[in-house]
């Protein structure tokens, strides 16, 4: 474990900014916190979480996959890709750290999605443990533990320093890099927040929410469960939940016609749009009860299934603050949990 | 109309006209070989009132610098009150435009009828003028359609 | 108030009159309400609440609800009332199947803005009409009410209902003091440079979620042109600085005059971006333009893009006037 004197803390960011591009949350105009590219004078926020998740950096809304140009009857590809830029994302909550081990099972299985996989290479992912959790909080019940996040390195931030430890080998290098900043230390001040940090989690309105009725009813049972309906009633079949969600990585790839070429590019979808896998035929989900249920058997059902039990969600409650008439994840589970 | 070979900046100009009046007027403009830029793109569309506000972000979206619309004057419409709507309409999506930091000039409406060949030449000329001392269009552009 | 509301709701049940309530239910803490349409007198006891935390408009959901067997009951804040009335204009509701009451409404607490004062892990909140007291993971805290509306209360249009079968508590008055456009105005004196600047910055948030279109009573096509694959614009996401300023741009536009003006796509927006200050911009131009309209406040009159007048003001008003150069 290695310190660093608060006071010194942009130093270090300029240190790492002046190798590699380095991304943290800070926050907005209207005090909402979300990831920006350090420059001088950019503080690091202190909300506990930023609006986005930090899924962005490995893949991002839109991604270009090639261009097409025609020439007579030939059709020319386009490889416009480029080699990835090294950075840094620094601050990721432990929530956020985990939900790029879930998007990992999903894009580097095979067949690897490259475009995924060099960001995920050229990115080092520095996190921050948590001190004040808020109401929404749920990471727990998914076995993460806030206070000592995932990632390349894990870093704490008590009253008066930065305490940082490498959990991979990228992490190491990391610290390696800035290695005359800091000084090896001892781990008490580090376990003292680790404790008072477990103390309030303890107390969180959802830290004993259970997600046993998932493990224990089968896909069937859960599908034509009554309750979708009701659930779904209100949801107004926006994207808010999907697009803040860290988890969320479904996409669609489209053309758009430049006039001059073609780009092909590919983009966030949400299954709770009328238009999600719509094809040739018909589309598989035409009420909104269907596509509501679709969600959450992702997250709850599907994805465990296929994954050795692990959920599809990571506790970060952004659904339960964003989504405009406050349906969420939460919310489908207690309901299932009550039964 | 005139092949201008000087280089430098030329605004790309798209007009809207109406099938009745000021297409007509455009084209008495050219049997009367009266000047107006090439920059001109002419769209003829049926009546002023089918021009959706779209098309005008289209037409910006697609490259153009500038955007014109000319219909009717003020009650001869051919369908009778559809320049009384499209008045209405371009009023108040010109107006957010400017709301929305886009340079005002770069759009207009101008009530051109079928005998007003010079008028039609005279608002183009006037129009290229002070798109290309506004320059390209930066603010309301779609990178992807720019040729690099 | 809420007492009141559910006793009456249950009656109405009782006695045949509706056989579904359209209302509010409760959710984990007290500002995350959720409609719900609720057909029991148990159904109500267990989860319907009225109080200073129900901002959702529920005119909307009446458009499904009321082509549904049997009458239902709708309770309607005066801002609901409006866009009620504006969706029976345009015959998107059936009447006859629709049973209201209206309900007195004071300003809706917006857990965002009582969050954007600094107070975290807010677990409960108590209204008593003056001051919101707020229950959180790390201890108590009041404040007074008015500094805990959301931008769409903060200058409410109106307090009267338009349109109702019965009310419960007092019916209120329109509010014509203009603050609304405060803002606007702000914006109309500043030079076209900064005007771009600041919607830039704003609408270059948008995440194309379309919360703020699905969430919009006046936004009830059935198939919107951004969904629809032969539009050519249906691009999913604000791949281009262009898509989020045309998305933005074409909404405004298709709701201009239509928008009674709820606020529901700002208290919806999860990038906070203040997008009723377009649809205000285009009400404000309408006002000035073409005389003073209100969307919603009645049935009969035309809406100002379905009309016109000879002596209109010809479109190079927009050149000559406003802002700075």
């Amino acid at each position: 474990m290695f310190r660093l004197p608060i006071e010194k803390l942009d130093d270090l960011f300029a240190a790492v900014a002046a190798a590699q591009t380095l991304y943290l949350p800070a926050d907005g105009k209207d005090g909402r916190a979300s990831y920006v590219k350090w420059e001088e004078g950019v503080k690091l926020s202190k909300a506990l979480n930023t609006v986005r998740s930090a899924k962005d950096h490995f893949f991002p809304q839109t991604t270009n996959l090639c261009d097409f140009n025609m020439n007579g009857k030939n059709i020319e590809i386009i490889d416009n890709r480029q080699e990835s830029e090294n950075f840094v994302i620094f601050g990721v909550r432990a929530c956020d750290a985990r939900s790029f081990t879930i998007l990992d099972k999903v894009f580097l299985a095979e067949p690897v999605d490259t475009y995924y996989a060099t960001r995920r290479e050229h990115g080092t992912v520095i996190t921050l443990a948590c001190t004040e959790p808020e109401e929404n909080c749920f990471c727990s019940v998914f076995g993460i533990d806030a206070a000592s996040p995932e990632g390349d390195a894990a870093c704490h931030i008590t009253e008066d320093a930065l305490y940082i430890n490498a959990n991979t080998e990228k992490g190491e290098k990391f610290i390696e890099s800035v290695k005359d900043m800091l000084t090896e230390c001892g781990t008490e001040a580090v376990d003292a927040q680790k404790a008072q940090t477990a103390e309030i989690m303890k107390k969180l309105p959802f830290a004993n929410v259970s997600t046993d009725y998932f493990r224990k009813n089968t896909l069937l049972d859960i599908f034509n469960s009554e309750h979708w309906k009701k659930l779904s009633e209100a949801c107004l079949g926006c994207g808010t939940c999907t697009f803040v969600c860290p988890t969320c990585q479904c996409y669609d790839i489209k053309d758009f016609d430049t006039g001059h070429g073609i780009k092909r590019y590919r983009t966030w979808d949400s299954c709770m749009y009328s238009d999600f896998t719509k094809m040739a035929a018909a589309n598989s989900r035409n009420s909104q009860v269907e596509r509501f249920r679709q969600r959450f058997m992702h997250k709850l059902v599907y994805f465990p299934d296929n994954n050795n039990g692990e959920f599809g969600c990571v506790g970060c409650g952004r659904c339960l603050s964003r989504c405009p008439i406050s349906m969420n994840i939460i919310k489908v589970i207690k309901t299932f949990g009550e039964e | 109309m005139q092949v201008n070979e000087t280089k430098g900046f030329r605004p790309k100009i798209v007009a809207f006209c109406c099938n009745w009046c000021s297409y007509a007027g455009a084209d008495l403009a050219g049997t009367n070989r009266i000047n107006y830029p090439a920059d001109v793109k002419i769209i003829r569309v049926p009546c002023s009132c089918r021009v959706n506000p779209m098309f005008i972000l289209r037409a910006f979206q697609r490259g153009a610098d500038g955007v014109i619309m000319c219909g009717c004057h003020p009650g001869d419409c051919h369908y009778t009150s559809g320049n009384y709507f499209a008045r209405r309409r371009m009023t108040l999506l010109f107006s957010m435009l400017d709301y929305m930091g886009i340079e005002k000039e770069r759009t207009r409406v101008e009530w051109v009828s079928a005998a007003e060949g010079a008028k039609f030449a005279a608002t183009m000329n006037e129009f290229v003028e002070t798109v290309t001392k506004l320059g390209e269009n930066k603010r309301l552009e779609d990178l992807r359609c720019k040729k690099q | 108030m809420q007492e009141a509301v559910i006793s009456r709701a249950k009656e109405l049940l009782a006695d045949g009159t509706v056989n579904r309530v359209v209302g509010w239910k409760a959710g984990e803490f007290a500002y995350d309400t959720t409609p719900a349409v609720f057909t029991s007198a148990e159904e109500l006891d267990a989860g319907f609440i009225y109080n200073d935390f129900c901002a959702p408009n529920l005119s909307k959901y009446i458009i499904k609800e009321s082509r549904k067997e049997g009458k239902l009951l709708v309770f309607l804040k005066p801002c609901d009332s409006y866009s009620f009335n504006q969706l029976l204009k345009e015959h998107r509701i059936l009447r006859e199947n629709v049973y209201i009451i209206g309900v007195e409404c004071t300003g809706k607490v917006d857990a965002d803005t009582v969050k954007s004062k600094g107070i975290k892990g807010i677990t409960g909140m108590e209204s008593d009409g003056e001051n919101v007291t707020v229950h959180t993971l790390y201890g108590d805290k009041t404040i007074p009410k008015s500094e805990t509306l959301g931008d769409k209360c903060k200058t409410c249009k109106s307090k009267k209902h338009v349109i109702f079968d019965e009310m419960i508590g007092n019916d209120g008055e329109v509010n014509n003091d203009g603050a609304r456009f405060e803002m606007v105005k702000k914006l109309e004196k500043m030079t076209s440079e900064e005007r771009y600047e600041f919607w830039r910055g704003e609408l270059s948030k948008c995440i194309r979620c379309n919360a703020c279109r699905n969430v919009c009573p006046a936004c009830s096509c059935e198939n919107c042109v951004f969904d629809n694959p032969a539009s050519g614009i249906q691009q999913r996401a604000a791949t281009d600085s262009f898509e989020e300023n045309m998305f933005h741009l074409i909404r405004a536009f298709h709701v201009a005059g239509r928008c009674t003006d709820c606020g529901e796509c700002t208290r919806v927006c999860p990038q906070n971006i203040p997008l009723h200050l377009l649809n205000r911009k285009y009400i404000k131009d309408i006002n000035e333009f073409y005389g003073e309209y209100q969307a919603g406040e009645d049935l009969d009159t035309r809406a100002p893009l379905n009309a016109y007048t000879f002596g209109d003001c010809e479109p190079n008003i927009v050149y000559k006037r406003g802002g700075k150069e």
